[in-house]
């Protein structure tokens, strides 16, 4: 059963602040990811503190890294519940995890980040992990 | 909500994805959820049985660091005199 919405309100709004675009329906996904060309990042949000707690402040440092993805979208775990279940058919073999963290170039899963790599990690440590995924997959070297 | 934690006051490793080792050839991939008098009480986890062929432990764990658990129980309970060992699934991960 979905959390209060009030209650993870704030956890949405954290997103959004960085710039990440909210997809909360099956379709709002397709339209997003479906034939999606160039580079993307897909935050799968979640409510729990041990992780998502330090995962959302690594997105937002990593994206002022110097190379970001050309879109960010997140899905919201245990909320949106139809939009996570489409956006993890696009992840391939990797297991449903939440907080994640998939990167995408043209559509296809170059880089995941599980929630057991976030786990009891400081934000930092994090983001440092994502820019230099950020360089390897999305820098000009790859383009 | 940054760095916001929902579960004060559990075990170090409430919420972190571990692998329980056992004397056996039974090995756990799962969240530590908590501990008692029955055993490690974990969820979303994956179980791999070295004594039903396939892929060494080894590998399970290797695979299951890199592309995720494949959950078979949502909750269950390792006995405690099973236990053989307990370590973090980023720590085993090449």
């Amino acid at each position: 059963m979905p959390y209060n919405p009030a209650l993870v309100a704030p956890m949405r709004a954290e997103m959004t602040r960085m710039g990440a675009r909210e997809l909360t329906s099956a379709a709002e996904v397709d339209a997003a990811i479906g034939d999606q060309k160039g580079s993307m990042l897909i935050f799968v949000n979640s409510v729990c503190g041990c992780a998502a707690g330090n995962a959302r402040p690594a997105l937002a440092m990593a994206l002022q890294h110097s190379v970001v993805p050309q879109q960010v979208v997140t899905v919201f775990a245990g909320q949106d519940l139809d939009a996570v279940a489409r956006a993890r058919q696009y992840f391939g073999e990797y297991q449903p995890s939440s907080p994640s963290i998939a990167l995408l170039r043209d559509g296809e899963v170059v880089h995941f980040v599980h929630r057991h790599q976030i786990e009891g990690r400081s934000p930092q440590a994090v983001a440092a992990d994502l820019t230099s995924a950020f360089d390897r997959f999305f820098g000009a070297a790859v383009e | 909500m940054s760095g916001h934690v929902f579960h004060p006051g559990h075990a170090e490793l409430h919420g972190i994805t571990v692998v329980v080792e056992t004397d056996g050839p039974v090995t756990y991939v799962g969240r530590y959820d908590s501990e008692d008098e029955q055993g490690v009480h974990m969820l979303d986890v994956g179980v791999h049985d070295g004594s039903a062929g396939g892929s060494s432990k080894d590998e399970y764990v290797r695979k299951s660091a890199k592309f995720g658990i494949k959950t078979s129980h949502k909750h269950l309970v390792v006995p405690a005199d099973q236990v053989a060992r307990i370590t973090r699934l980023a720590e085993m991960a090449p």
